[in-house]
């Protein structure tokens, strides 16, 4: 990330914002009062032990969730003013998710997953080219059971950059991959990042993983416990764990 | 084809068993209502075209014998468009192979011409000539004897033997269903109408320049009953029986009988069905929905609005729907068509007219959408509601207590599966009243079914066994003097005889009248009783008249009350009567009183009209030539004959419908237990695989999920039962017809039938389950990849 970029304004800002959910007859306070900014262009790790409310956090900056209270902003647009269908607009025309579980449709190919989004998006890539990118040029029309889970972990970044998202909002993308197809999913991240110049914002517990970012914002207990730059990105390459 | 769209397929190839079980309870509603209807529509426009072309008369006058003068007078009262007079006259016939005799009504015919009116189809053959007794025969009664023409009859002509010479075998409009106005059911065996020359008519009973009988057509907007008023009038003196319209005419009300039970079977029993496929689309779009909200919540991630969510699972429910309609509106014409045409070949109409009923189609189509739409636009409401974030996580679990047995410390004996199934049942209140609601309607549907077939059970054996428990019921010529009867007595083989009084007479209440024989019987009946269907026996008196409970609710009369009668015999006095009971029978609009009260009334001496004879059947064919042999008989009917003919002709009809019935009821039953059970294994996949995890062998797993499958259903069959009871109430008050009432009777064996159905589709469906179970890899459901 460079000055001009931080001089630009932040792309998302959050306030202040807190989340209570009600879990049957218990109030989960997820979060307690965050407030962050998000730079045109750099990779960010959201870094946090489960429960501290990273999730969260990128489910509000997604459009995914809304604060209870606090603001949060992408650019103009005050996301926790929107309505429900301008948040869906806002998630068709500038966000892509990786979740931790891919969540990828099982009756649709590695292709027509990607072509789900590409279909609804203003000037997408072409599936294949999008699968190409994650390095799936042999997979395009296999189903998700036919492919290992760091497959199609690339297939869900397919899809979430075959858009060519604003920001790229990634949940514990290797959560649930061991640590040589890790490796691999945060190469292609990685290599988004940098290529297509997308704001990429990851989720792990992983504190070898933070070595990746510009920035890292550590999460606990709900809240912002300290905001720190890598002085130099380690490439994933080298992450070990 | 966009990414969605195929989707939208692959959800629905993988969820083919219960999206044809919804499709195929959709089809069969659909189905029925368009057989019936559209055989209803048929039957009427056929039996319309039919009257009007063969001018099927509006108005009909029996008298003794009057000049033929009298149809110029007649056409001269205001209304009447055209009069035709004929001589009718019932014989008793000889045909070979027959035991007992038989009972011929000859119409007289123009010697040259076809009738002005209630013309006739020729079926095969020609019409017959004058000279040589040659007549032409109603195809019911050839067709029972398998006559062509060229085949001889004897008769009994005016008390001498002839033989009548059939050349031709007709159809007319006036007997559709060729049925002698005495007696309660068609027999085609021992009825037959035979059309004469008029010259030879005249000439067999001395009836030159004479008539004993008048057709009448109407002018457009002359009110009928003015019209009967006026043709008594003008009849009374040359021995009027009272003239009377279609809806009295035998034939016709048949039709219509039959015409307004299609239309209660059309109307009720696909109401019925559309409701169940309505109410199981709805579970199972609830459902899919349900099960799919993760897959929802990451369409709506990437930016599908609600909108486009809802139209692409509206998509889903729109194929089922589709499907259904196409089969069900295809089922439902090739059903129509072959049970119209059944209905043409059984009243044998010269014509075939099949009119598809697209009403109904558009009709039931509008509401399986409707319903269908329903379901889903409620879940998805409730799945989009939800924030994508809050739906993509794992379901927080489910609030259990402790069930209700538990509350009372009977834990102890509970194994832990089953702690867990009542559990479940106790946490999912509403799903699990629906569940047992769906397989209650199956249970319901099946007795429905069935009820048809009781209903006539009941029917044969109450009216037969209990009612009119004579061998023979024979008719005089004419009222007779009692030592006719007497003669009865003496002849070999005869048992018991109870001579029975029938009087002609139109009965008034206010503006509402039926015409009907009051039957005045002995005041000691061991054969012919009167009878209710609860088994009451109401005593007859002479000082009023026990009326059909139907009778009584058509004229709007109670017990106490008065209703004015017309006789039409003898000196035709008009009185005013006491209703003194009535009485819950199952057959027609009847009045009964003791005889000397009839005989009164008529102001005659002690008349009877007829007996009804106990016999012994070792002198059966002795004493039926010694009655065909007897003059004043004019007609005999054997009880064993009548059920047989009756079985026979309600039988196939019946029979058909309730085929029908079963064989959707029995889809309905796989469809609802069938789409329960692997709704509830989607819903628990990942708690059964846990159980896995833990130990739990397959077939402890099954028994937690199917032990709530066989809870819901033991509760929900006795529910069924109760609700097939009501159902069949529902339908036997829609069926309101004169000739018969349907009583509301279920036999133990239909339940049983029934339950029996809806436990087999549960363990089937169980099994089907149960494999499935088997070969799901609940490791991979566990790891969430599905």
């Amino acid at each position: 990330m460079n000055s001009s970029a931080i001089a630009a304004g932040p792309v998302f800002s959050a306030r202040d914002i807190t989340r209570v959910y009600r879990m049957g007859e218990v109030s989960v306070h997820a979060l307690r009062g965050v407030t962050m900014d998000l730079y045109r262009g750099e990779f960010v790790v959201l870094l946090g032990p489960s429960g501290s409310g990273k999730s969260t956090l990128l489910n509000i900056l997604g459009g995914l969730d809304v604060p209870t209270t606090g603001s949060v902003h992408f650019l103009d647009q005050n996301l926790t003013q929107s309505t429900d269908w301008e948040l869906t607009q806002f998630r068709r025309d500038h966000v892509g998710f990786v979740f931790q579980f891919y969540n990828l449709i099982p009756s649709l190919t590695a292709r027509e997953n990607v072509a789900l989004v590409t279909e609804i998006a203003n000037n997408p890539m072409d599936p294949a080219e999008a699968l190409a990118l994650v390095g799936l040029e042999a997979r395009v029309d296999h189903f998700p059971a036919q492919m290992s889970g760091g497959e199609q972990q690339r297939v869900a970044i397919a899809r979430a950059v075959a858009k060519r998202p604003d920001v790229l909002l990634c949940d514990e993308p290797t959560g649930a991959l061991d640590a040589k197809t890790g490796i691999v999913v945060l190469e292609v991240i990685e290599r988004i990042n940098r290529e297509l110049g997308t704001t990429t914002a990851v989720i792990t517990h992983n504190a070898m993983i933070a070595e990746m970012a510009d920035r890292v914002i550590s999460l606990s207990d709900g809240r912002v416990s300290e905001i720190r730059r890598n002085e130099r990105k380690r490439p994933a390459s080298e992450i070990v764990w | 084809m966009r990414a969605i769209h195929r989707k939208l397929l692959r959800n629905l190839w993988v969820m083919k068993g219960q999206s044809i079980a919804i499709a195929l309870v959709i089809a069969s509603g659909i189905a029925m209502s368009v057989m019936s209807l559209s055989t209803l529509r048929s039957l009427q426009a056929t039996r319309e075209t039919y009257y009007q072309r063969f001018r099927f008369a509006e108005v009909f006058a029996s008298f003794k014998r009057g000049p033929l003068s009298l149809q110029q007078r007649v056409e001269d009262i205001s209304g009447v468009a055209r009069a035709e007079p004929r001589i009718v006259k019932s014989v008793n016939l000889i045909v070979a192979g027959l035991r007992e005799p038989a009972v011929g009504r000859l119409i007289s015919i123009p010697d040259h011409q076809p009738p002005r009116l209630n013309q006739l189809y020729l079926r095969r053959g020609r019409m017959p000539e004058t000279g040589g007794l040659e007549v032409v025969v109603g195809e019911s009664f050839a067709n029972a004897h398998g006559f062509q023409p060229g085949a001889t009859v004897d008769a009994i002509l005016n008390g001498r033997l002839r033989t009548l010479r059939i050349v031709g075998i007709v159809l007319s409009p006036e007997y559709i269903v060729e049925m002698n106005a005495a007696d309660m059911l068609p027999d085609f065996k021992r009825f037959g109408v035979f059309w004469m020359p008029v010259t030879e008519m005249e000439a067999a009973f001395d009836m030159d320049g004479a008539c004993n009988d008048l057709s009448l057509t109407l002018m457009h907007g002359a009110m009928e009953a003015d019209v009967i008023r006026q043709v008594d009038n003008l009849l009374a003196d040359w021995g009027g029986i009272g003239s009377f319209g279609r809806v009295d005419q035998m034939s016709h009300r048949f039709i219509t009988d039959e015409i307004s039970q299609l239309r209660a079977m059309g109307l009720v029993t696909p109401i019925i069905f559309m409701s169940v496929a309505a109410f199981l689309l709805n579970i199972v779009m609830t459902r899919l929905i349900d099960m799919q909200r993760e897959q929802i919540a990451t369409l709506k991630a990437f930016g599908y609005h609600n909108s486009e969510v809802a139209s692409h699972y509206l998509g889903f429910v729109a194929i089922i729907v589709a499907v259904g309609v196409l089969v069900g509106t295809g089922l439902g014409i090739r059903m129509g068509h072959g049970l119209s045409q059944m209905y043409t070949r059984f009243f044998h109409f010269p014509i075939f007219q099949f009119d598809m009923d697209w009403v109904t189609a558009v009709l039931t189509t509008l509401i399986s959408a409707v319903a269908a739409i329903a379901g889903t636009i409620g879940s998805l409401w409730s799945a989009s509601r939800l924030p994508p974030a809050e739906a993509m996580r794992p379901k927080f679990p489910g609030e259990y207590r402790p069930s209700f047995i538990e509350k009372f410390g009977l834990q102890r004996w509970l194994p832990q599966t089953w702690r867990m199934i009542l559990r479940q049942i106790r946490r999912r209140p509403l799903k699990t009243a629906f569940s047992i609601f769906g397989i209650a309607m199956a249970a319901g549907v099946m007795v429905l079914g069935h009820y048809a077939a009781d209903a006539l059970d009941f029917i044969v054996d109450f009216q037969f066994r209990h009612v009119q428990r004579q061998d023979l019921w024979i008719n005089l010529a004419e009222p007779s003097a009692t030592d006719a009867i007497l003669d009865f007595h003496h002849m070999k083989g005869v048992v018991t005889v109870e001579p029975f009084r029938a009087l002609p007479v139109r009965v008034h209440s206010g503006p509402r009248s039926r015409r009907l024989s009051i039957l005045g019987m002995a005041p000691d009946r061991k054969i012919f009783r009167v009878i209710a269907q609860s088994g009451d026996e109401p005593p007859l008196r002479n000082d009023g008249l026990v009326l059909s409970a139907r009778l009584a609710e058509l004229l709007q009369v109670k017990v106490g009350e008065y209703v004015t009668v017309d006789v039409l015999e003898g000196k035709r006095p008009t009185v005013q009567v006491r209703v003194v009971g009535t009485v819950d029978d199952l057959s027609g609009t009847n009045a009964f009183a003791l005889q000397p009260f009839v005989n009164q009334l008529a102001e005659e001496g002690p008349l009877v009209s007829g007996a009804w004879m106990s016999v012994d059947s070792k002198h059966l064919d002795e004493l039926y030539a010694e009655l065909k042999a007897t003059p004043r008989v004019v007609g005999v009917t054997a009880n064993a004959a009548s059920i047989q003919s009756f079985l026979d002709t309600v039988g196939e009809n019946q029979l058909r419908m309730q085929g029908f019935v079963i064989g959707f009821a029995i889809v309905i039953a796989a469809g609802v237990v069938y789409n329960t059970a692997l709704i509830s294994l989607s819903e628990r996949d990942r708690e059964l695989a846990t159980m896995r995890v833990l130990g739990f062998t397959k077939a402890e797993i099954s028994a937690v999920l199917l032990g709530e499958l066989a809870i819901l259903t033991l509760v929900a069959v006795p529910l069924g039962l109760l609700m097939g009871y009501g159902m069949a109430w529902l339908s036997s008050r829609s069926i309101h017809t004169d000739v018969f009432r349907i009583p509301l009777v279920i036999y133990p064996s239909t339940y049983a039938r029934a339950a029996i159905v809806v436990l087999i589709a549960a363990v089937i469906s169980g099994a089907i389950v149960r494999r499935r179970l088997d070969r799901l890899d609940l490791f991979a459901v566990l790891k969430g990849q599905d």
